[in-house]
């Protein structure tokens, strides 16, 4: 019998998931049940939306209404999901490739409108259901199956990305701090607008081998040396900063809500309260 | 009353990744041939880092309720 927490989130029967030994994504994805475990969400009341990738397998094993949608259009569809019932806590599960490559556009425009949903990133930095391709998020110089000779390419940051496009709250987490990511996962749930928190998982089947990263335990350790809360992190300098991950809630405003603004334009066609009137 | 907590396995979920075994602190568990195995349980002292670290949900302490404890014993 697996402990409580599994059992009251997951689907047992699916489980053990389909992820590589040592990957990042089963933590994040516990990550995500204990933050609406803590929150004491109605089980009836949260729908989990995912995209493709390794990452949205997700979906599939945790136990409340899922979709595992097309690849890259999970912000699409959880868009629609919030529009025909706002009363619904919509979580996006997604990876890097899928919410910054393919599904993009979707991602900034969402933001743009300010949709009020939660996105959570498994970000390993690579393609890895397909086999180790560099994704948006690989850093320059590392390598990949289709970066043999160093990738070129700058790496996106998914976080400050969605800031800039508009979403209300961007914050970053990781594997290895457990409870810091749990924390910001409630923070961005109980956000009432589009937040995203980009979680840096660890690939060590792909990302990992392919840059010579080591084992699974090795590129926790390195999380755990590299990353910084960003408490501390704003009473250092850049130089001290130069090559580490700040966790925390890097950017937090309060804009209104998409379907709250529509649900007003529908109050005021019908004839009845107006913006402003009671 | 305190609740009873112990350390648990999950059978056929361990994928020998060995993140829990690099993380206990008391040097508990150990890699068999099938996965985790419980080498030490008198040393464990129940400070979850497996079960967090765990990203297979393999290893977890369990808590047993003090009240259904109660009942258990009389």
């Amino acid at each position: 019998m697996p402990s409580v927490l599994i059992k009251n989130n997951m689907r047992e029967e699916h489980l053990p998931h389909i992820w590589c030994p040592g990957c990042g994504n089963g933590v994040l994805m516990r990550d995500v049940a204990s933050a609406i475990d803590n929150l004491g969400l109605d089980h009836r009341k949260v729908v989990i939306v995912s995209g493709i990738g390794c990452s949205s397998r997700a979906a599939g094993y945790m136990d409340f209404d899922t979709i595992h949608t097309t690849h890259g259009r999970a912000i699409p569809y959880a868009t629609g999901i919030k529009l025909a019932d706002p009363e619904l806590e919509v979580i996006v599960l997604t990876g890097d490739g899928d919410v910054s490559a393919i599904g993009g556009n979707h991602l900034i425009h969402a933001a743009r409108r300010n949709v009020g949903m939660t996105v959570v990133v498994f970000n390993n930095n690579i393609y890895g259901m397909t086999g180790g391709q560099y994704s948006p998020t690989t850093p320059r110089g590392e390598y990949g199956t289709t970066a043999v000779y160093g990738n070129i390419d700058r790496a996106f940051d998914i976080a400050a990305l969605a800031f800039g496009a508009g979403a209300s709250y961007a914050a970053r987490g990781d594997t290895y701090h457990v409870e810091a990511t749990t924390y910001l996962i409630q923070k961005g749930i109980l956000h009432k607008g589009f937040s995203i928190i980009d979680c840096a998982s660890i690939c060590p089947t792909y990302y990992g081998r392919k840059n010579k990263k080591g084992s699974a335990v090795d590129m926790l350790m390195r999380q755990k040396t590299h990353g910084v809360m960003a408490e501390h992190a704003e009473k250092m300098t850049p130089e001290q900063l130069q090559d580490k991950q700040v966790i925390g809630v890097l950017a937090h405003t309060n804009y209104p809500e998409f379907t709250a603004e529509y649900q007003k334009i529908k109050d005021g066609l019908r004839g009845g309260k107006k913006d402003g009137q009671k | 009353m305190v609740n009873k907590r112990e350390l648990k396995l999950q059978p056929g979920w361990c994928k020998s990744c060995g993140i829990c075994v690099a993380f206990c602190p008391k040097h508990v568990l150990e890699l068999g041939e099938n996965g985790v195995v419980i080498a030490h349980r008198e040393e464990c002292i129940l400070c979850g880092q497996c079960e967090k670290r765990c990203p297979d949900y393999a290893v977890y302490i369990e808590e047993e309720e003090a009240d259904n404890l109660w009942v258990k014993l009389y």
